[in-house]
């Protein structure tokens, strides 16, 4: 059975007066896929997100969620399949967290009696589900708001920086919620600075920089993309490094770090022969550690690649 | 009509929780039993009830306050709840922007009408309980008077919605709400009167008047209260120009209840448009 992507974008753009939020996006994202996109504030990431909401309506080009106008006719129809999570997440500091929860439930037509359940789900404790959530922290905000776009099973999910202010056991377990949804079936777009826990959690990656889109793939793809150089760590005695430096020769950016560390950078498709050669050499390695380029660097590639492009082009 | 009930029910709560509900609720009451009160006492000899002067008094009360309040429950319903970022979300879920607006009104306009209902019933009550032989007419124009201010209120509440429409700032739109209070309800007559004045009579007739009359919520509402029952009019002086007045009740009515729908359906028209 060939799947239809939930969302489609085709040459979305999006201005705000002389400012260009979101520029000629296309973006196709299919069930069951966790997507990550990553780009600095004001990359276009949550005009992107409202665009998808229907919360404002695309300048140029096509979108279409679930197969239909998201800002149209069918709005109503597709969000109540949607989820969403906003950044910053707001609620009405008077109402309780069960109130809270069972308002939103009303407005999307499911119905309360499975909120009990939602929020064991998030890890919200019964006693604090009957306070008010003026009272709440940032971390029992933020599952309150996992909540409410975890209402009705939704079969799109946004969410827009969800784990910023939650401690690292409670993002485990967000992350967790988050590939069981997507294991069902859900498409999940999650946008993120935390780039480094988004590893391991993202099928895709595609990042933005000032309203367009420069780079979609996975990590490995885009790690291909970048040829941005691995890095092979050794812990050794001191006089073995100047004979490893000797031996190992040109070709291989040989740093000193602190602690008796070498680190040797060569591309990705010399690794192997790279710790071959160390090896071969009777060194008395203690350690050897190979690091790969994280989400973090390979950001920070793209988004020289495409300044420089962009300059280039001027 | 669901989704409407669900979110005026959400704002009529949000009322109970901060207060604002008892807090109108008790400063109608209080004023009101205050007025009749000091009403009851000097009556004797003028011929008109109890009843009548103090629903000159009320009426002559509401048109400040019972606007003050509307504009301050409702300036800052929309650009508030942007600004929050309490609106992003509820605009995400499968609710129409009118629904999200209306719905709201609705609970805001519920709670001034519970409010003006009951603070202003029990100055009538208390009338009750005072003894004095009251007429039907008395009443009914009691009634009217009650009815005629959650009108009021509703319109006030409208013209906020509209300004909290308007702008991208709640400061802006406190602005404005303080503006079209001071403008409608003080300024307007003013100018009116200076108008006149400066007229002589020559060009501004009494259906240019009538119509400038109709041309701001206050001045209608004070129209169908003082002019529209004959016992309140004799008492309140206005008889005179009751008698100038071609303004049928129903047409004052008319044009308050204009006065809602008119800035409701302009923000309502506004907030669709919105890039939120």
């Amino acid at each position: 059975m060939t799947q239809e992507p939930t969302i489609r974008a085709v040459g979305v753009t999006k201005r705000y007066g002389s400012h260009t939020a979101v520029r000629a996006v296309d973006l196709a994202l299919m069930p069951g896929e966790c997507v990550a996109m990553v780009g600095h504030n004001g990359a276009g990431k949550s005009s992107l997100i409202k665009l998808m909401l229907g919360l404002t309506t695309p300048d140029a080009g096509h979108l279409s969620v679930l197969g239909g106008d998201p800002a149209g006719a069918d709005a109503p129809h597709i969000r109540r399949q949607v989820g969403f999570l906003p950044e910053n997440v707001a609620f009405h500091p008077s109402m309780t967290g069960r109130e809270t929860l069972d308002f939103y439930a009303r407005l999307k037509g499911v119905p309360c009696r499975g909120n009990p359940a939602l929020f064991e789900r998030v890890g919200l404790e019964t006693p604090a589900v009957a306070r008010r959530v003026g009272t709440y922290s940032k971390g029992m905000r933020q599952r309150l708001a996992l909540a409410q776009a975890l209402l009705g099973d939704p079969k799109i999910l946004f969410l827009d920086e969800p784990t910023t202010g939650l401690d690292p056991a409670l993002r485990q377990s967000f992350y967790e919620i988050v590939a069981t949804l997507r294991d069902a079936g859900t498409t999940i777009l999650l946008c993120s600075h935390a780039l480094t826990e988004l590893e391991g959690q993202a099928d895709r990656v595609v990042v933005m920089s000032r309203g367009s889109k420069v780079a979609d793939g996975s990590l490995s793809t885009l790690r291909g993309l970048a040829r941005l150089p691995v890095r092979i760590r050794l812990t050794l005695a001191e006089e073995d490094a100047e004979t490893l430096a000797r031996r190992m020769g040109e070709g291989a950016a040989l740093t000193r770090l602190a602690g008796g560390v070498v680190e040797l950078a060569c591309a990705n498709d010399d690794k192997v022969a790279a710790v071959r050669r160390v090896i071969a050499n009777d060194t008395a390695i203690t350690d050897i550690e190979i690091v790969q380029p994280s989400l973090d660097e390979m950001y920070a590639h793209f988004l020289r690649q495409t300044d420089a492009q962009r300059e280039a082009a001027e | 009509m669901n989704t409407l009930l669900i979110i005026a029910g959400k704002e009529i709560r949000d009322g109970l929780r901060n207060r604002w509900v008892v807090a109108t609720t008790l400063l109608m009451a209080s004023l009101a039993l205050a007025l009749s009160f000091l009403g009851a006492a000097p009556t004797g000899t003028v011929g008109v009830g109890p009843v009548e002067v103090t629903i000159v008094s009320l009426s002559s009360l509401t048109i400040f306050l019972l606007p003050l309040i509307a504009l301050l429950l409702s300036f800052d319903a929309v650009v508030g709840e942007i600004d929050r970022g309490t609106m992003t979300l509820l605009l995400s879920y499968p609710v129409a922007r009118w629904q999200v607006l209306i719905g709201k009104f609705l609970g805001h306009a519920a709670i001034i009408a519970f409010a003006t209902v009951l603070g202003y019933g029990s100055a009538g009550a208390a009338l009750a309980l005072g003894g004095a032989e009251i007429g039907h007419d008395s009443w009914r124009a009691f009634a009217a008077m009650i009815g005629s201010s959650v009108l009021l209120g509703a319109a006030f509440t409208a013209l906020g919605y509209l300004a909290s429409t308007l702008v991208r700032d709640r400061g802006t739109a406190a602005g404005i709400a303080v503006a079209l209070w001071l403008v409608l309800v003080l300024l307007y007559d003013i100018a009116l009167l200076g108008l006149l004045v400066a007229d002589g009579g020559k060009t501004v007739d009494a259906g240019v008047l009538n119509g400038l009359l109709l041309a701001n919520p206050a001045d209608a509402y004070r129209l169908f209260n003082l002019t529209g029952f004959k016992n309140v009019s004799l008492l309140a002086g206005t008889a005179g120009l009751a008698a100038q007045v071609q303004f049928s009740g129903a047409v004052l009515l008319g044009a308050l209840a204009a006065w809602v729908a008119a800035p409701l359906g302009l923000a309502v028209l506004l907030f669709s448009k919105r890039q939120i």
